[in-house]
């Protein structure tokens, strides 16, 4: 086949997660060759370029960054280190050909053709849940659109999809396309939650709702949407602990517009079709401290990897993976041979971790192990612990526990070095109301 | 906008029967016009099936449904691959979980026998799970001839083909009445515009009586009988070797609540049958009781199924001439009118209660009906029918590698991914918007292309296509993105010419 092209370490999505891990990476990789970005948008940045609200950067920079600011700062140091992007490029697939990988891709520009690389990072981020995977009863009219794609008509194209607006699900962007689309001249009847908690972060509760006298109803959720041609108005019910709605609760919003934030699913077509290992919970591969997948030379960060709360973590995470995508090619050893290590794994009140093992370190100057998760339920004071069978790893006090929250722990080069004989560390959360 | 048009062949209603009849007489030195009342063709109940081409094992010997259902599987082969449409012989299993199913699935065997349907036997557990691996049953009728297909693929490439062969489409056209002229039948629309017709015929669907009735001609009333579906992600594509069907009861109004894999790597669950009041027919709607019963029947039959793989609901209405406390099914009505007609010598054909299996028979019926009309008005086969249609079956990312290497290379925009899910390249949409048809509006680019129809249900494409069409087609998207998604694209530019629009790609 024609126009191959070879690089070290090619990373696939030009998001957040994708600039952190590929800047990493070319930072230990300087040569030209070392490093390819593809991005399938015109420009790099992600979903962070609809995101024009702030709160971005918070944690990493110490202020409050817009979505495109806070992704200019990557792009913008992308290209003082030299990383080419390949934009307007979509990667159809990727296989493991042992010693490299082939990415087949394909653009406008360039056709179809192929990458090889020996080690590939997957930031290809997530995808909103649907109307379907919710299984709302109704009329299917035009006017039902996913947060994220309305964020994309009104912030990129200058759109508004609707005037009178009901939105299902008290997602961040749910709550922050309510507070935008209230900005724009729309009427926001109310967000509707079927959990009895926020989904999304107490900050946007605040800002984007409360601030403008949104009302959040809690427990309720849309029965049925309403409407031949052009929605007209959704059903929407209270549900009792079975989650299912109570009869008699139902009433009528009229509306035009219903946006749905209900839930994100991590991108991993191209994982799954690589012969990537799944975590069925969070829709991730499943992976180690270095963020390597269960395909050698295959990692996976950021929102790929599991759907996370703010993307300062996506950005630590994400260079992590790169850094250990770059390291993974002077480890000619190591490929295709199994390092001992450690399983990690959810207990009680906690829903998942990441990741789901960590290699034993193999000498004592490794750098110290991250390992995130979230809880099951809310409480107000709860404590968190890594454990191995009855000894304890390490334990935090939080003043709160989320589950929109995620919780980061690490292991420090004490008790990694104490892992030698384990076999699981088991994340749990004790947490009181 | 036109006010009058004359024609010696008006068709009213441009689902797969209405355009596999235009495409029929397109071989013939014949005026043809279509009316449809929606923005485009195919979208009632054509779009709205299992997209089965049935075996012909169901109906009773001796009538219309088993002669044309039989006779139109056979035709679909040579049909398909002329429109590049989507068909798979992937052969189906009707099994008799018990005992007491032996004596319906026998019946079936004895009708197909009788119906001349090609290739069945019968099988037992070990041979079924040859074909379908750890199926259960005691015993299933195999026949090969069931098929899989694109029925909105179908549609779309019998109206189009017939277009290219000079039948008019008038879209967004609906009958509300009939006036005999002495030689002529004249329906008038909602706008007032008149089309006159030697022969008019009646391929309405769920309002064929209505229509009928609009000519004077008395008719069976039909019951819209509401059908919902699941869609389930493409990530289970493959699970399903073959249709694997129940065996139907008696006074069932459908052939039961089943999987169907679809051309393009989807499995259906459905449909469920219910009838709906009558000033509903159109009225497409899924309902909370029949969601949950498809899901369980779903996670039973599929276990592995997640959530996240449910991502589309969907329903169409059978019009069924069985009102509901009689249930089953009554024989297709395909006839010669014209004696029911007074003051004129004009003809009108009837086509009424087109239920399942319409989508099989589509071919076969308008055959007859060509007969129908060549005895009514004698017309010679006309030089230069073109019967292929341009283009390649199935969409660009389904075929070979090489072939697409070399297609790109000609034509970059196959390059451009519009719709991650499906991967439906710029050039798709661009085609589709372009259609022949001059369909203009967000479901004639889903269903000409795929777009919106994958797992993220548009959230990628939907943005992309909508800048399309406002950067190079003018369309403003407040025009039609706070109405209906049926609604028309209205723009500066005429929509007629693609290649203005090409130039500015």
């Amino acid at each position: 086949m024609a126009n191959k092209c070879e690089y070290g370490v090619a990373v696939i999505g030009g998001g957040p997660a994708g600039l952190a891990a590929a800047i990493a990476a070319k930072e230990l990789l300087p040569s030209p060759e070392g490093v390819l970005l593809i991005e399938r948008d015109r420009v790099a940045g992600g979903i962070l370029n609809q995101c024009i609200h702030d709160g971005f950067g918070l944690h990493r920079f110490g202020e409050a960054l817009s979505g495109p600011e806070y992704a200019s700062r990557f792009i913008d140091k992308a290209d003082l280190l030299g990383v080419p992007m390949m934009l307007n490029t979509i990667v159809l697939g990727v296989s493991d050909k042992g010693e490299y990988k082939e990415l087949l891709v394909s653009s406008r520009q360039g056709g179809l053709s192929v990458v090889r690389a020996r080690a590939v990072v997957l930031a290809m981020g997530c995808r909103e849940r649907p109307r379907g995977a919710l299984s709302i009863p109704g009329h299917r009219p035009s006017g039902v659109y996913t947060a994220g794609a309305a964020q994309n008509l009104i912030n990129l194209e200058n759109i508004m999809p609707g005037r009178d607006v009901v939105i299902l699900g008290s997602g961040d962007i749910g709550m922050i396309m309510a507070r935008r689309m209230t900005l724009e001249g729309a009427k926001v009847e109310a967000v509707f939650e079927l959990l009895p908690w926020a989904s999304g972060l107490p900050r946007n509760i605040q800002q984007c709702l409360v601030d403008y006298g949104i009302p959040l109803y809690l427990g309720t959720t849309v029965v049925n949407i309403l409407g031949m041609g052009r929605l007209e108005g959704v059903t929407v019910a209270e549900v009792g602990p079975d989650r299912k709605p109570k009869r008699g609760t139902e009433r009528f919003v009229p509306c035009d517009t219903l946006l749905l934030s209900v839930g994100l699913i991590p991108e991993n077509e191209l994982a799954r079709a690589a012969g990537v290992e799944m975590n069925p919970i969070t829709g991730g591969p499943v992976v180690d401290a270095d963020c390597m997948t269960s395909v050698s030379g295959v990692f996976s960060c950021g929102n790929a990897l599991h759907v996370h709360d703010l993307v300062d973590f996506v950005s630590e995470e994400a260079e992590r993976a790169g850094r250990a995508a770059a390291e993974y090619l002077s480890k000619p050893s190591q490929q295709g041979t199994s390092t001992p290590s450690v399983a990690v794994r959810p207990a009680a009140g906690v829903r998942y971790t990441v990741p789901n093992r960590i290699a034993l370190p193999s000498s004592p100057a490794s750098p110290p192990a991250s390992v995130a998760f979230r809880v099951n339920t809310p409480s107000r004071a709860g404590t968190v612990r890594l454990k191995v069978k009855d000894k304890v790893l390490a334990e935090e006090t939080h003043a709160r526990l989320h589950p929109a929250e995620m919780v980061w722990m690490k292991l420090g080069p004490d008790a990694l070095a104490s892992l030698s004989d384990a076999d699981t560390i088991e994340v749990s959360a004790n947490g009181s109301e | 906008m036109i006010d009058y048009a004359d024609y010696d062949v008006l068709i009213v209603g441009a689902g797969v029967v209405g355009c596999a009849i235009a495409r029929e007489l397109s071989k013939y030195d014949l005026r043809i016009g279509v009316i449809e009342k929606e923005p485009d063709v195919s979208l009632g109940t054509s779009c709205r099936n299992s997209a089965v081409l049935h075996s012909g094992i169901n109906y009773k010997p001796g009538t219309v449904r088993a002669d044309v259902s039989v006779r139109g599987n056979a035709m679909m082969d040579a049909l398909c691959a002329q429109l590049k449409v989507p068909l798979k012989r992937i052969g189906k299993l009707t099994i008799a979980l018990t005992e007491t199913d032996l004596p319906g699935l026998h019946k079936q065997h004895e009708q197909g026998i009788a119906n001349g349907v090609p290739g069945m036997e019968l099988m037992d557990n070990e041979r079924m799970r040859k074909i379908q691996p750890g199926v259960e049953g005691i015993l299933a009728l195999w026949t090969p001839s069931s098929a899989i297909i694109s029925s909105f693929g179908l549609t779309i490439a019998l109206a189009e083909n017939a277009h290219a062969n000079g039948v008019t489409f008038h879209l967004n056209t609906e009958a509300s009445g009939i006036d005999a002229a002495p030689d002529r039948l004249i329906v008038m629309d909602r706008r007032g515009a008149r089309y006159s017709a030697k022969v008019l015929i009646n391929a309405a669907g769920l309002h064929c009586d209505e229509v009928g009735r609009m000519a004077g001609v008395e008719c069976p009333r039909i019951w819209a009988c509401r059908g919902e579906y699941y869609v389930l992600d493409k990530r289970l594509d493959g699970t399903l070797k073959t249709l694997l069907y129940p065996v139907p009861g008696p006074n069932d109004p459908g052939l039961g609540i089943h999987l169907t894999p679809t051309v393009d790597g989807n499995i259906l669950i459905g449909p469920s049958a219910q009838y709906i009041p009558d000033e509903d027919r159109e009225d497409y709607r899924a309902t909370a009781d029949i969601m949950e019963s498809l899901r369980r029947e779903g996670l039973r039959l599929l276990p592995e199924l997640a959530a996240s793989d449910f991502i589309r609901n969907f329903s169409g209405n059978r019009p069924k001439q069985t009102p509901p406390e009689v249930g089953g099914n009554a024989d297709f009505i395909i006839r010669d009118d014209s004696d029911r007609l007074h003051g004129t010598s004009a003809g009108m054909i009837n086509l009424l209660g087109l239920e399942s299996p319409g989508l099989t028979s589509a071919p076969a019926i308008a055959s007859d009906v060509r007969d129908m009309v060549l005895r009514r008005i004698p017309a010679a086969e006309k030089a230069g029918f073109i019967a292929e249609r341009p283009g390649f079956v199935g969409t660009f990312s389904s075929l070979p590698l090489e072939q697409r290497m070399d297609m790109v290379r000609s034509e970059p925009e196959y390059g451009e991914i519009f719709c991650r899910c499906e991967q439906i390249t710029r050039k798709e949409i661009r085609d589709a918007i372009e259609n022949p048809l001059g369909a203009r509006a967000m479901v004639s680019i889903k269903y000409r292309s795929r777009a919106m129809m994958g797992r993220c249900q548009g959230g990628f494409c939907v943005p992309r296509i909508v800048r399309m069409l406002r950067d190079e087609y003018g369309f403003a998207p407040e025009d039609y993105m706070l109405k209906a998604h049926a609604a028309m694209f209205e723009g500066p530019r005429e929509t007629g010419g693609a290649g203005e629009a090409e130039k500015n790609g």
